[in-house]
Formats: C-alpha cells, structure tokens, sequence
C-alpha cells in the first residue's frame, strides 16, 4: 500500500487548487448556490474538456483517462476544499456505475461523453426514510418501465441521464435489484429540487410515473454491484469531506491569530490551542483513512468495504466536529451569514448523513470487519 | 547511481559478514568486531565506529543483517540516546571513553532528566551541580529513571546558575552511578508494577572532563538527547530475525533483552490491547449489543487511523519528502486509541471489569488493561503538551504569554531536593 502520493498526484492537486482558487471562490459559492441550476455551465466545461477532470477515473478505451480512485480522490478533496458547486460527484458516481455494470457496448455508448463532460448523469438508489442500501428500494421496474420515488438525489434536475436502481425479477423470476437508465428529459418523470440545509449542492426528489427505462448489464440480480457502487461512492464523499474539514481548520487557526480579546490574540490561550490541536488531529485522522481507502478502490482491494464504511464514518464525525469547533472559536461572528463558514458547516452537515451516517457505517465496519 | 552504490555496499557488507559473523561468538566479542569495523553503526562517522554511510543507504545493512540472522550491536534502552548525544556534544576523550562500549553492550545507561517538581517542566530542573574547584557536587533528586538500578552511566541535567534564565542556568554531565552518593529506589506505580526508579544525590560527583558540552548549554544537549528518542525506536524495529535460532550470541542475546525488557512488560497493556477486542467480544457473546458494536467500531476507526497516520508520516520521512503535520500527531493518537480500547474493554466484560488476577477476566490481564492506560496519556509527555506543542510548532499559533522569564531563582517552583541555595 502506498503512503504517500507521487509526483504526477501532486501536480494533479496543485492543477485543481489553482483552478478552483480561481474558479470557486466563496463570492461564486455564494452566488451559484443562489441559482436554481446551482453550477456555472461554462466552469464545468473547463474542468471537464479543458482539464479533463471528468475523465479521471475513465478507463482510456472509454474515452478517459484511465486514471484511479486514488486521483479522483485527490479531485474531491480539493473540490470539498473549495466547496464547488458543480455535478461532479453526481457524475462521477454516475460513472462508476455504468463502469460497475455496463456491458462493454454501454460502456462505449455512455462514457465518453460523461468524460468530455458533454453529458451530466447522476444515481438515484434512495428514497423516502430509506435506509442506504439495496433494502429499501421500493421502486418498481416492470417490463422497463419504472414506477415510484426516489429522494436525495443529487442533480438530478439538471442531469442528462439518470442511473435508476430498481426492484425487479430476474429471469427466473427473483425478486433482485437493477440499474436502469433514463433520460433526464423522460415522459412521466416529474423532478424537483428539494429544500435543503446545504444550498451549494443541490438534492432532488424524482417521480417516475410509467418512465420507460433501459436495464443495464443484463438481467441478473445486480445487489452487490450496488453495494460496491455505493462504498466508492463513500469514499469519494469521505476525499470530499476531509478537503472541507482542511478548509475549516486552516480559517480557524487564521482566524484565532488574528482575533484579539483581553490584550491577546484568542490563539495564544490554551483553551483554543487545546481545540485547534484536536482538530489538526481529527483532520489528519480522517485523512488516513480517507486516502488508504481511495488507494485500496485503486487497487480493488478486498477490504475495500469496510475501508469504505471507516472512511465515511471518520470523515463525517472529524468534518463535523470541526465545523462546530470552527464556528464556535469564531465566536458571535461565526453565527452569522456574512461569515463563510455556515457554508462548510452546512456542508460537513448533510455530508455527515449521506450515503449513511455515521452509526451506519459502524455497524457496517463491524458486519464487514473480517475477524 | 545510488542503486550502483547500494550494489556495491550489499556486496562489501555480505564479504564481511560471511568472513566474519559467527553465531558462536561471545556477545562482547561479536559486537567490538561490529564497533571495530564501522558496521555496527555505519551511519556514524568513520573517526568514530562507523562509515559515513548515508541515512537513506542504512536499510540495506539492516536487510543484511535480518538476512543472515546476525546480532547487531547493543541498541536498546536508552544507549543510543547517549551515544548519539556524546557524538555530537562530547568531546574526543569522551566519546573514546563512552561510545565503544555502548555498542559492545559493556555499559548500560539511565537518563536523568524528570524531577518530582518538573515533569512537563523539564527546564524547571532544581537538581543542583557545585563547583567545588576540583570536581562539580551533585544534589537533589530525579524521577521515572528507566534502568537506573542496574545503569552503570546516567545523562544528568542540572542546574549550574540560578541567577541565569530557566533553559540557560542548565547543564550536562555524564555521572558515574556506582558511587556512595547515588541512591536508587524503585518507584511503585498504580498498576502495581515498579518499572522505574527515583535516584537520590548526596553530594554525589562528577569530574570535570565529564561536563557535556559547555556550561549553561544543557538544555541544548537535552534536545539532542530527547530528539534522537523516537528515531531510535525506529532503529530497534527495522531489523527483523528469525525465532529461536541457536547459538552461544542467541542466548547471550536473549538474556540481554529479558533484562532491559523486563520493565516494559507492561506495555502492550498500557496502549489498550485493541488487537483482543473481538476476540473478547466474540468470546462474551457481547458482540450483538448494538451499543458494545458502535464503540467497537470508534476503536478501530481510532486504532486504523492512527496506524495509516504514523505509515504515512514514515513514507514520507523514508522518501525524503517534508513531513506534514500528521508527524506529530502519533502521540495524541495513541492516548485517544487507549482511552477507547479501556472503555470498550470495560463494557465487554461488565462487572468482572471489577475482578483481577486470577479472579478476573484472561487472569487479570484485562485489569491490567484498564489500570495501566492512564500511563499512556502522560508518560512521555502529557496530552495537554502535546497539544501546545501542536498549536505552537505545527500549528503556528502564538505562544502563551510566560511567568517563567528572568532569574530562575526568582521563579515560583514546586519545593523539592536540591533547590536555589
């Protein structure tokens, strides 16, 4: 296993942090996340057919750039940093199903254009009170025509397609679990964004009354290519989450430098070093886990799901104690919104519950854990 | 061209090692074949028992060693402490008098720092040294001395000038502990174990040529002593061996090792035992509680990411890249690991958690579990230094403002031995 990244990872983090310092300032965060559509069009066509950042983990057969989940996470990581507002993790978790299940021709067919980001796809696998796995999908596919609801999906409003897991039969008739693929554009399919604590990135609901639907990699039960898409999915949110985390920590220590209470800066008080300390370490913890989970998906590790589960677990609790640590040595000015961080807090906050919270996830790491 | 190098190094060092390596050697005399020809330490100097060699080209000796089971030179306790101190602050005499025998094992040594008044303090030391214009007189008192009651040699710091600030009045010896005026007691911890010592001075001496480094430079020799601590626990765990391999060296070897180990027998309890957990919660059947699963799985998030923490600071270090900040975290990481590896212990055997020795649970070792953590989040430095040492050095933050500047005799201080005249 590999501990530290390499030459060529570097200058991809060093690209994507010049990009986004550019690209996705908090004034854009703030203005884009303000917009129904809730991404800059013509920022997602730099990061995609100018620096090919959707292509990164696309094999080069697909049109990518046959990259790993090491480098996509190293993406996330500065995208989470930044919080930019943009398809991406939709996309690329979109991706990593029609990689999962796709057979060779729908591979062809759909993944070089999510690589050139001609094309936005998305996953709906949850749905209302659901639970974050195969159980809880009700929606029904009978005949390739899909018939239900699914929640929390991210940018499905503006997606081009959507990836849809569905409860059907299998040829011999078993109850079994598939990917189908709909046009984002379907008749019968009624999509609206919903309300959501974090603005910056935009959830949806989707209501799929008779929506014809093409299946995916055959007729098979497809449960465990869901579960595997799900724990990539995990781990890419968990890069995400520690980028974001990194972010607040870096504020917290500028802000308590410069923050003078009782003749002294607030940093030179053990109370707040003594928090800072902490929140170094849970950032660093989380980031551990973080990276050796997204190198293990690089070398399809068979450990991978419970690295996955550890990852997401770490990641949620460091973002969000750390986002509450920010706002509170931030004082008074924390709480308000004129200060950034409610941003981030927000952020580490829907993060912390999706794709399972963090009990969740420890209950699967000990499920999972081969003892 | 390094590669050229390596090649050439491994081939040298095999010759040597199959002309020379006998498994039936005396330890003492293997080892001043080890001093003598430089591949005992071969990153040391080549004026002083090694070969110049590069840190970067040292995993190849140790490779060669692990490969032909030879024994390497004395390393553990706290002997490479000394030396590495000796070689960069000593002067020739010293380190012709000190640095072979620490490698033939002759000499063991304690480090003499920790004072009942100054644990996190270390630079408050009250321990005294006079100069009575022959010799300087050691008294006082120092504390949690590792090995002190079969050391032959201790790294003493003292305080020489009370009218100096705290770090500058401080300074160095090597002090002799087979004389009259040191007195060494076992001290007795918590979990019942006495795996450290207190060492009394009574006009205890030490002669001048036994001063390290100049006068009020002690605390610049501490560092150096202090710094070199966790490289060499790094040193000690990259040679590995075969087990029970034969031969006079092995057991001379074995027996070397049971004597230094024997305090730290310990410690695989202080840091939490999390390698039983599931074994005991399987065992319990208190591996269906809900409750007793979501603190499992906190332990290992903790114990996983500490682990891949320390991994990739030491890739870091090992490929000669700047280390980030997860360098200094390991500390704060393992007391938290501890902590939680105690709490989970503790809900899985439930009320025996009450019951030790052979009343209790795995013949008390569990107990041992539970009373010997609180050792992890001080020895070695508190959390709460630690995290001042986070905030300030990693972190950058501004520093405290002190109480502790000026003459140090004007300093408020705990009462102890020793102390200002």
């Amino acid at each position: 296993m590999q501990f530290t990244f390499n030459e060529e990872q570097d200058q991809l983090r060093a690209t994507a942090q010049k990009f986004l310092a550019d690209k996705s300032p908090t004034v854009e965060v703030r203005r884009l996340m303000e917009t129904h559509q809730g991404y800059d069009p013509i920022v997602w066509a730099q990061l995609s057919s100018e620096l090919g950042f959707t292509a990164t983990h696309i094999p080069e057969t697909y049109g990518g750039l046959g990259l790993s989940h090491a480098e996509l996470g190293i993406l996330f990581e500065e995208m989470g940093r930044t919080l930019l507002c943009a398809p991406f993790l939709a996309t690329a978790i979109a991706a990593t199903a029609i990689m999962n299940v796709g057979t060779e021709s729908e591979k062809s067919e759909l993944l070089p254009d999510i690589a050139t980001g001609a094309r936005i796809g998305t996953l709906a696998v949850f749905e209302t009170f659901g639970t974050w796995d195969a159980d809880s999908i009700e929606l029904t596919a009978k005949n390739d025509r899909l018939n239900g609801v699914k929640r929390y999906v991210l940018d499905g409003h503006i997606a081009d397609f959507i990836i849809v897991v569905a409860r059907t039969t299998t040829s011999d008739g078993i109850d079994s679990i598939g990917f189908f693929l709909v046009d984002g554009d379907a008749p019968g399919l009624n999509r609206r964004v919903l309300n959501t604590i974090d603005s910056t990135r935009k959830l949806t609901q989707l209501e799929f009354v008779d929506v014809a639907a093409r299946r995916l990699g055959g007729n098979d039960d497809q449960s465990a290519k869901l579960a595997d898409t799900l724990d990539l999915a995990a781990i890419a949110l968990a890069n995400e989450m520690v980028g974001g985390a990194q972010h607040l920590v870096d504020e917290t220590i500028k802000y308590a430098a410069e923050r003078i209470q009782f003749g002294r800066a607030i940093g030179s008080f053990q109370a707040i070093k003594h928090k800072c300390a902490d929140m170094l370490l849970d950032v660093e913890m989380a980031k551990s886990a973080a990276y050796y989970a997204a190198t293990a998906a690089a070398s399809s590790d068979p450990e991978l799901p419970v690295l996955a589960s550890l990852a997401k677990a770490a990641a949620s609790e460091a973002y969000m104690r750390i986002a509450a640590e920010c706002i509170q040595i931030h004082g008074g000015v924390g709480f308000t919104w004129d200060n950034d961080t409610h941003l981030w807090f927000k952020r580490a906050k829907s993060s912390e519950v999706f794709f399972g919270d963090p009990s969740y996830h420890k209950e699967q790491l000990v499920t999972r854990w081969r003892h | 061209m390094q590669s050229l190098d390596a090649e050439k190094l491994r081939n040298e060092l095999r010759l040597w090692l199959e002309s020379n390596w006998d498994p039936n050697a005396s330890l003492i005399e293997w080892r001043t074949k080890l001093a003598e020809s430089g591949w005992g330490m071969p990153t040391w100097p080549s004026q002083w028992f090694g070969k110049d060699l590069s840190l970067v080209l040292n995993p190849i000796v140790d490779e060669e060693f692990s490969r032909t089971n030879a024994v390497t030179v004395a390393r553990s306790g706290i002997r490479l402490l000394a030396a590495a101190t000796i070689l960069e602050h000593g002067d020739d005499s010293q380190k012709s008098r000190y640095l072979r025998r620490i490698l033939t094992g002759e000499d063991t040594w304690c480090q003499l720092f920790s004072e009942p008044g100054s644990g996190s303090d270390l630079a408050g030391a009250i321990t005294r040294a006079d100069f009575d214009g022959s010799q300087w007189i050691i008294n006082g008192q120092k504390v949690w001395t590792t090995s002190a009651h079969h050391a032959d040699y201790g790294l003493l710091l003292a305080r020489t000038d009370w009218e100096a600030p705290k770090h500058d009045g401080l300074s160095y010896f090597v002090i002799d502990m087979h004389q009259p005026g040191v007195n060494v007691h076992p001290l007795k911890q918590m979990n019942g174990h006495a795996s450290f010592n207190q060492v009394f001075f009574t006009d205890a001496v030490v002669a001048p040529e036994n001063q390290v480094d100049r006068i009020g430079n002690g605390w610049k020799v501490a560092m150096t002593t202090l710094m070199h601590e966790r490289r060499s626990a790094d040193a000690l765990r990259s040679v590995q061996r075969d087990r029970n391999l034969e031969g006079r060296i092995y057991d001379e070897e074995r027996e070397e090792t049971a004597t230094v180990m024997e305090p730290y027998k310990w410690y695989p309890q202080r840091a939490g035992r999390v390698d039983l957990v599931f074994e005991r919660a399987i065992e319990t059947g208190k591996i269906d509680d809900p409750v007793v699963r979501q603190a499992v799985a906190d332990l290992m998030i903790k114990a996983k990411t500490a682990e891949w923490t320390a991994r990739r600071a030491r890739a870091a270090q090992q490929q000669g890249r700047p280390q980030g900040p997860e360098g200094s975290l390991g500390k704060l990481a393992a007391s938290h690991v501890a902590r939680q590896a105690s709490k989970v212990h503790t809900m899985i055997s439930g009320s025996d958690s009450m019951l030790g020795d052979e009343d209790g649970p795995l013949a008390g070792l569990i107990a041992e579990i539970l009373i010997s953590v609180p050792a992890t989040s001080i020895a070695g430095g508190t959390d709460e230094i630690q995290r001042n040492i986070i905030a300030e050095r990693v972190l950058g933050m501004p520093k405290e403002p002190r109480m502790d500047t000026g003459p140090f005799r004007d300093v408020m201080k705990n009462p102890g031995p020793g102390g200002a005249p």
